[in-house]
């Protein structure tokens, strides 16, 4: 267990890294959204949002270093959500 | 064994006595008797508000109450039969007492969480009967869609804020549940010996977890809609008000299965116990628990066919629909093979199981004709819907919970109840069951509209007789109640298995002692083995 | 058996709360997806009024104080109580930056007639109040989160202090921790779906 909570540790180099990356992220998503892509602008920005919130998770919420357990429920609830708001769309996408 | 104290003389913490040691327990036990008592005091409360609705129908016009009163009855009988009733009780009562003893733990991982969660749900309570004050009684149905909750001057902001504060309670305990299994089991309780009762209790706190939560955000905006006028839903301001019902549904259908499946738990407990036979599909009994439980969370537009969804939703809705029966049937089957070629022993917990078994058969399939989007449109909010659900619901839940008070009540008090009035007031809540809502069915389908205070002639046959199966049904339920409560005070005195039950909570002292364990608990390879049972009895 | 003073178990639990307010905001993006869908020109009109400067700043924010409390738990872990007490006293410092830019931006939205229920956006296209009554409903249940959140830092802060959080037993803190990480999450969800999309 002891052994275990050790492995937790993460550096602060790393910490500060994944910070700095998560920053340059923002300036670019920033930036991304000022040209115009029509339609593709909104997926562009969230799959820089999903990369900046898997960052977070990853290793500020050491999701990295946890067990199947988390990893596994935490993409189903995701999954979850993405399923129910693709179903939807059954219904809106075609009234 | 018998001089082991039960949890009843050993308050938990200890240095508290009377009242307060129940107040402010975190023993699972009596947080479970806790939530027994109350949730029996609201269930007795609603059978009452339903059997007046009943009797209002028994005859043309304004038999005893006006037609706003109506409204707010159907609300009310709604409100704490859904809320208060049925999704709090398996769970909350039996789960909170055997659940930790089945996987061989000694209380649930966050036992404080676990009382704050039956103060929760006793302050939902408390506001669900402060909002019939004030504005009046809420009368929008249990179902408070816009925009009539929205303009209503009723109290639905309280009703609502009650059902968010049950709804976090229920969380709270699927946390709760869901981390005991994970932890607390015992090192020999591997998940292919868990008992089906804690298994479809984890297969539920899933659904609570991930289903709850947008209940919760779609109350929070109808508050909001209520005090700030945002217009999210309202048509004139670019508001969808269907979007409200998908919101609505998204939790609603899922909690249907929040509400069977700790009831077909309880049946597959029950069913082997009294065959003394393993019971048949272990394996398919768990992975059609799990397989209802995601399946049960895509199908939630069927609700909606005729509210003006588009065709394309329908038609996919309709189809998912037909594949949540799949793992329902599975169950059954399962309970009718185990039953096939076993030992059987009658006794009131089987009687109630067996009634179970029929009537929830055909709820299920009643629910295939409004599953498919063509004869749905006609019998949509008709009484064949109200007759549908109280089949499943009652016929279903309410049964399974009765089999599971019948079954487990000389584990809880050590005393068991009178058999005969066991059986009498079974025979009378079934029979009454039978009278009350297949007229239902039927008047349905010749249209009689669900929620209407009054109707054509030609409905009257069928409400008068509903209305004398609803009299039988109560007398039978009270009976029930009364004579399961005597039996706490004048009941026989029960060792520790009087069924000659194989999972963990028969292994311990009836009642159980505070640490529930006397000594190390005995973990069999596979749960529903009764090979030992039949060598003690030779 | 095992003890409930069990470390994995405390953090297992408050997962499975971190997935129930998941699902609370996801219930809010149906809607927004569902929206958006159907009003992609007034929201994008609706988006070019916040303030990206204002959205970004906060953005910046968060994910410094999520690093600093990220931060506080390694320190804790090597034993440094000084420095994790104020990286913890930073990331709350954060908080409240974050809810006065908040307040900043609201008060001046309210100035300029934008808010439920304005003659304004009542006037407007449906789409613009849709837009608007969302912004207001998210970022308003976020910033409760907010306080939430910081109401458990606060509370971690005190235990360290009181050095009932130590490297032994930091549990508290990991799941105060993971309670401000999801709401820097959920925020880095809104950024982009209200001020970016231009």
């Amino acid at each position: 267990m002891n052994q275990k909570q050790q492995a937790h540790g993460i550096s602060y180099g790393t910490l500060l890294s994944v910070l700095t990356t998560l920053l340059a992220l923002t300036a670019i998503t920033v930036y991304a959204s000022q040209i115009d892509m029509g339609a593709l602008n909104i997926w562009v920005a969230l799959l820089i949002a999903s990369t900046k919130a898997s960052l977070v998770l990853m290793f500020f919420m050491h999701l990295r270093y946890e067990s199947g357990l988390l990893k596994y429920t935490f993409t189903i609830t995701v999954f979850t959500l993405a399923i129910i708001i693709g179903l939807t769309f059954w219904d809106v996408a075609f009234r | 064994m018998t001089d082991v104290k039960s949890f009843f003389e050993t308050p938990a913490p200890p240095k508290y006595s009377g009242i307060l040691s129940w107040l402010i327990t975190t023993d699972h036990k009596r947080i479970g008797i806790l939530y027994l008592f109350s949730i029996l005091g609201w269930f007795a409360l609603a059978i009452i508000i339903g059997l007046l609705i009943r009797l209002e129908l028994m005859f043309i016009g304004e038999t005893i109450f006006s037609p706003e009163q109506y409204n707010a009855l159907f609300t009310l009988h709604g409100v704490i039969m859904i809320f208060l009733f049925i999704i709090p009780a398996i769970p909350a009562i039996f789960g909170n007492f055997i659940l930790p003893i089945q996987v061989g733990a000694d209380d649930v991982f966050f036992p404080k969480i676990n009382l704050l969660s039956w103060y929760l749900y006793m302050l939902g309570g408390l506001l669900a009967i402060i909002s019939l004050f004030g504005d009046g009684p809420p009368d929008t149905g249990w179902t408070f869609y816009v925009p009539f909750s929205v303009s209503t001057n009723t109290n639905v902001s309280l009703t609502i804020a009650a059902a968010f504060i049950l709804g976090f309670s229920s969380m709270l305990t699927a946390i709760n549940f869901i981390t005991t299994i994970h932890r607390l089991k015992a090192s020999q309780m591997k998940w292919m010996r868990i008992p089906l009762f804690t298994w479809s209790l984890y297969a539920t706190g899933w659904v609570q977890l991930l289903a709850t939560p947008i209940i919760a955000i779609t109350l929070l905006l109808v508050m909001f809609e209520r005090w700030f006028n945002i217009g999210l839903f309202d048509p004139d301001r670019g508001g969808d008000p269907i979007l409200y019902q998908h919101l609505f549904w998204m939790y609603s259908h899922p909690a249907v299965y929040i509400m069977i499946l700790p009831g077909m738990g309880i049946i597959s407990e029950i069913i082997p116990t009294f065959a003394r036979k393993s019971i048949f599909g272990y394996k398919a009994i768990v992975f059609s628990s799990l397989m209802i439980a995601v399946a049960g969370s895509l199908v939630w537009a069927h609700h909606m066919y005729t509210s003006g969804m588009s065709d394309t939703a329908v038609f996919v809705f309709s189809l998912l629909t037909f594949i949540v029966a799949i793992p329902s049937a599975i169950k059954v089957f399962s309970w009718i093979s185990t039953l096939y070629k076993g030992s059987i022993q009658m006794s009131p917990p089987l009687f109630y199981a067996l009634c179970f078994i029929y009537l929830f058969s055909v709820g299920g399939l009643t629910g295939l004709v409004l599953g498919a989007a063509g004869p749905d449109i006609h019998v949509h909010d008709t009484a064949f819907v109200v007759a549908h659900f109280h089949f499943t619901m009652f016929g279903g839940t309410g049964f399974a919970f009765f089999a599971g008070l019948h079954y487990w009540w000389p584990k809880l008090f050590g005393r068991m109840y009178n058999f005969k009035t066991a059986y009498l007031s079974g025979v009378l809540i079934t029979v009454g069951f039978m009278f009350h809502y297949v007229p239902m069915f039927i008047i349905g389908l010749q249209g009689m509209p669900r929620r209407y205070h009054d109707y054509l002639p030609q409905f009257e046959q069928g409400n008068y007789l509903a209305g004398y199966g609803a009299v039988i049904m109560v007398i039978g339920m009270f009976m029930m109640l009364i004579n399961l409560l005597i039996g706490i005070k004048k009941g026989a005195v029960t060792d520790s298995n009087p069924w000659g039950g194989v999972t963990l909570e028969w292994q311990v002292p009836s009642p159980p002692p505070l640490h529930n364990f006397v000594s190390e608990p005995k973990i069999m390879d596979y749960p529903y083995d009764f090979s030992r049972f039949f060598k003690k009895n030779k | 058996m095992q003890s409930s003073s069990d470390h994995e178990g405390s953090k297992l639990g408050m997962w499975l709360f971190l997935y129930t307010e998941i699902m609370l905001f996801g219930g809010l993006f149906v809607l927004y997806a569902v929206y958006y869908h159907k009003f992609t020109d007034d929201f994008i009109a609706g988006g070019q009024q916040l303030d990206t400067f204002f959205g970004t700043l906060n953005t910046v924010i968060l994910l410094i104080s999520s690093f600093a409390v990220a931060a506080a738990i390694t320190a804790i872990q090597n034993n440094s109580k000084k420095i994790a007490i104020i990286l913890l006293g930073s990331s709350l410092l954060c908080g409240f930056l974050f809810l006065i830019n908040k307040y900043i931006e609201w008060s001046h939205k309210f100035e300029v007639g934008i808010y439920p229920n304005s003659e304004k956006l009542l006037e407007s296209d449906p789409g613009l109040n849709i837009f608007f009554g969302l912004y207001y409903v998210i970022t308003g249940l976020h910033g409760v989160h907010i306080i939430i959140g910081m109401a458990l830092l606060v509370w971690s802060l005190v235990r360290v202090k009181s050095n009932h959080i130590t490297d032994q037993n930091y549990v508290l803190l990991e799941n105060a921790g993971l309670y401000w990480h999801l709401v820097d999450l959920i925020w880095i969800f809104i950024f982009p779906l209200f001020y970016l999309i231009l």
